[in-house]
């Protein structure tokens, strides 16, 4: 026999970013402007301390929840960068990656035909989570004239106020898209009308570079009904450390939980030390990081708008997000591949919201990006 | 950050970014950026452009060497005077007034051992107020000036990722 894939499984397409990989794959020397991880490695100390945990025999599981010490720094340090006040005993959830985390979420709240609306253009893995869950998803695309914010308005014409949840990710991947604590205070607002749980996946809060980055769970009412992910994997350069956190109200986070101990038991031990190490010691190695990152967003802006491509500035994470110059965004990142071995992701992998633009990640070194976007630009001509 | 401090980091990373390029990293206009370094220079703040040489990749012989000096102070003469004596010859890269069991660091550059050690013993320690000097000879260079001179972390990550 050969075994059938769930209908749950086949009803998920494979990743539109996977065929540009394997395109990518078959051609030397690319510039890849289409990664989505820091190109930096976690800060020294943090990897020492994670080497120092297993030269002391530190290889057994830890708490469901995550080690004790860790969930209390965590919510030290979300309580003094983000003013969010989560208790560590029943609040805080380790979880291996932010991708578990969301998992974990859909799962622990959906039931059959229930609706989750998602902000789209975004990241990869919200509609196959919905999906995996047994929920429905519906996109809610949001504009490039409203730089891809989430608005009440496109909340409203995609029929999200009849949805029981909501998922939205501040600083945006793909878009680099943020959001001020007043435009947040508009998706606040409709969602306490409609009765929405919303998950907030905050795991580039770090990287906002015009202004400070607000939770929408610090919203008036807003606690009791979100669910905020964040995680080591972008800001402290960990992805591949596979560490992550959920806070929300205690049921929720006993629900979570309730899954994560049946099949993860416990996010992987080693990085829960380096994570320790990393929010006691390395608030130096995030800022420069920030500073790279900020500046190679200026350089990255300045030359679309030298080569009259539009680009909203993007003001998060590490990605722009620029008009495709020709109508079809997976043609146009086919060709310039193909002709000028530089790599950038067509909107359309992160959904329909995200056509006739490209992903252009700027998580790679100055001396690549600048002779990527000059390829760039004599591609153009 | 204010824009001195941007300009001042992005020159420490990379002297050779043009004038055009600080502007568009630290998001400032061209001519700003000419008179904030001018100011800079002017002030005897950014006192130097140069670049850092991994002798070993280019079979050049560099010799160099760390020489702890200990000088006598007089009525007259302060470790000012001293250090200004000594800071002259060009065969002296850097000089530094020490805490603890000697005054001066010296760093010594030259092109093979005896010219260095000829010039420790005949031009350096024959100066009046120096009573002592210790010469450790560099034997491999790690990290000069912050940055790491092996081959550098591949980059292994995927060549596109979500
Ligand atoms: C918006 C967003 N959420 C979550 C993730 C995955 O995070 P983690 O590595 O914590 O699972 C990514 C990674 O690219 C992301 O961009």
């Amino acid at each position: 026999m050969t075994i059938e894939p769930s209908e749950r499984v086949k009803q998920v397409p494979p990743s539109g970013i996977r065929r540009f990989f394997e395109l990518a794959e078959q051609q030397e020397d690319i510039i890849s402007l289409g990664v989505g991880e820091p190109d930096f490695s976690a800060p020294w100390s943090a990897r020492e301390a994670a080497i120092a945990s297993l030269e002391a025999g530190k290889t057994s599981y830890t708490a469901n929840r995550g080690k004790l010490e860790l969930r209390e720094h965590i919510a030290a340090d979300v309580e003094q960068r983000y003013d969010l006040d989560y208790d560590p005993e029943e609040e805080v959830l380790v979880t291996t990656g932010v991708s578990e985390g969301v998992d974990l979420a859909l799962r622990a709240i959906v039931d059959p035909g229930d609706t989750v609306a998602v902000a789209q253009p975004a990241y990869v893995s919200y509609e196959p989570g919905v999906i995996f869950s047994g929920g429905d998803p519906l996109a809610v695309a949001t504009r490039r004239e409203d730089e891809f914010k989430l608005t009440r308005a496109v909340l409203e014409a995609s029929g999200a106020a009849g949805a029981d949840a909501l998922v939205m990710n501040y600083p945006n991947n793909p878009t680099g898209a943020t959001m001020t604590e007043a435009e947040l205070g508009e998706v606040a607002a409709f969602a306490r009308e409609n009765d929405l749980v919303v998950l907030s996946d905050e795991v580039y809060s770090e990287l906002s570079y015009e202004h400070e980055h607000t939770s929408i769970a610090t919203l008036p009412d807003m606690r009791e009904r979100t669910i905020v992910f964040n995680g080591f994997s972008k800001a402290y350069a960990m992805t591949g450390l596979r560490l992550g956190y959920a806070m929300g109200p205690p049921e929720v986070i006993k629900a979570m939980n309730r899954i994560h101990q049946y099949t993860m038991l416990s996010a992987p031990t080693t990085p829960q030390y380096a994570a320790i190490e990393a929010l006691e010691r390395c608030a130096d190695d995030v800022a420069e990081m920030y500073n790279q990152y900020n500046r190679r967003r200026r350089f990255v802006l300045s030359r679309f708008e030298e080569m009259g491509v539009d680009c909203f500035p993007a003001s998060g994470a590490f990605y722009a997000f620029p008009e495709s110059p020709w109508d079809d965004s997976e043609a146009f990142a086919e060709a310039l591949l193909e002709s000028e071995g530089v790599a950038v992701v067509p909107g359309t992998a992160f959904g329909d919201g995200g056509s006739g633009h490209l992903r252009v990640s700027y998580a790679t070194g100055l001396s690549d990006l600048k002779e990527a976007l000059a390829r760039f630009e004599s591609f153009l001509s | 950050m204010d824009s001195r401090d941007e300009l001042l980091e992005l020159l420490r990373e990379n002297a050779r970014y043009s004038t055009a390029e600080l502007a568009r990293l630290a998001d400032m206009e061209e001519a700003h950026v000419e008179e904030v370094i001018a100011d800079l220079e002017a002030a005897g703040a950014l006192r130097g452009y140069q670049a850092i040489v991994d002798w070993d990749e280019l079979d050049r012989e560099r010799v160099r060497a760390m020489v702890e000096l200990n000088v006598t102070l007089d009525r007259e003469t302060s470790y000012g005077d001293i250090a200004d004596r000594i800071a002259k010859f060009p065969e002296v890269t850097a000089l530094r007034l020490m805490s603890g069991d000697y005054d001066f660091l010296m760093e010594v550059e030259g092109d093979s051992m005896s010219e260095v050690s000829w010039f420790i013993s005949e031009k350096v320690a024959p100066i009046p107020e120096i009573t002592q000097t210790v010469t450790h000879y560099v034997m491999d260079a790690y990290k000069e000036n912050g940055i790491e001179f092996g081959d550098g972390e591949e980059d292994d990550r995927l060549s596109i990722s979500p």
